[in-house]
């Protein structure tokens, strides 16, 4: 249902979470985090992702990602990227909840390097077992409407298609599989990878979408507080044009001023 | 005895905790997260766990990422 005179969307509701933001942004590949922070401000993301990894224990002191979160105005969405088998990306998950006590968790498991395209049924294997330990499930996978039904049949909160490869900008390369995703589904599509620019997260939104996931469209823009504002103008001008309904396409021009009383033209 | 954290082999004193590696490693509890073995172990229980020789152990925390 539109809304009326601009009256307010309904939360994105992803499990027991609720966003008015239907832009997640990632804190990766930022020429600084003090840029990051102000792109996360400029966006006006509620769910930020980030990664998992060791410690280095030689160089264990400073400052961290962490302090340059509010964690007051953003959740955090951790991730298990970088994972290639079910198993450590179930470990990483538990780990991520437990350092950063959430239990949102972004579930990757990918399955080639180069492509960075996930692994299905690896992920698949991650998503039960995460879902029946208590998660609350995001799985990036590719956009396919069968895989996307499996995990929602296993309890994720949402599934997460991608656009287009990570961090190529490719834009929504199959706009058709997308829709179909969406149509199917009964838990939020995220569009998660492969937005460039702002036009791209404009066309996810209005091919329905529930929200797009974003980080290297922004992070690597020549200005990324600006484009982080771009996208979160796009992701809102996306939504409202799915929820007002576009109008038919038409091979034809058809006429938008009045056809009759021109003048020049002769009373019969 | 012998560990191995983060994929480094170290030598600990016999019997240490997860609680003393840590202060030794001068790590902060706040936003990281342990896992020996493969099983993640609970901040409320690091002074307790004590590791054994020839343990893995993993220390995680949150990096940039998207």
């Amino acid at each position: 249902m539109a809304p009326a005179n601009g009256a307010a969307d309904a939360p994105l509701k992803i499990g027991k979470h609720e966003f008015a933001s239907r832009l997640v942004v990632g804190t990766g590949k930022y020429s600084s985090f003090d840029v990051m922070q102000r792109a996360h401000e400029a966006s006006g993301t509620e769910l930020v992702t980030v990664a998992i990894r060791r410690i280095h224990l030689d160089d264990a002191s400073g400052k961290t990602l962490l302090d340059f979160i509010d964690r007051s105005r953003y959740k955090i969405l951790p991730n298990t990227a970088g994972c290639t088998t079910a198993k450590d990306a179930v470990l990483t998950a538990q780990l991520a909840r437990e350092a950063l006590g959430t239990d949102l968790i972004k579930l990757e498991v990918i399955g080639d390097p180069e492509t960075l395209y996930p692994d299905t049924a690896e992920t698949i294997v991650a998503a039960r077992e995460l879902v029946n330990d208590g998660f609350t499930v995001l799985p990036y996978i590719i956009d396919d409407p069968t895989a996307c039904k499996r995990l929602e049949e296993i309890g994720c909160a949402a599934v997460m298609p991608l656009g287009a490869p990570i961090g190529s900008g490719l834009g929504i390369c199959n706009p058709y599989s997308l829709t179909i995703i969406k149509q199917r589904s009964n838990v939020p599509v995220i569009i998660d990878a492969g937005v460039g620019t702002a036009s791209d997260a404009a066309i996810a939104m209005e091919l329905g979408a529930d929200a797009v996931l974003m980080n290297t469209g922004i992070a690597l823009a020549k200005d990324a507080i600006v484009m982080a504002r771009a996208m979160r103008l796009a992701v809102e001008a996306g939504r409202l044009a799915y929820l007002a309904g576009r109008m038919q396409k038409r091979l034809y021009a058809s006429a938008s001023s009045p056809m009759s009383d021109l003048i020049g033209t002769t009373a019969k | 005895m012998k560990a191995t954290i983060n994929g480094e082999h170290r030598e600990l004193p016999d019997g240490a905790t997860v609680a003393e590696i840590l202060r030794d490693l001068k790590l902060e509890r706040n936003g990281i997260a342990v896992a020996v073995n493969e099983r993640v172990v609970r901040g409320t229980n690091f002074d307790e766990h004590r590791l054994q020789e020839g343990d893995v152990v993993e220390i995680i925390r949150a990096v940039a990422g998207g």
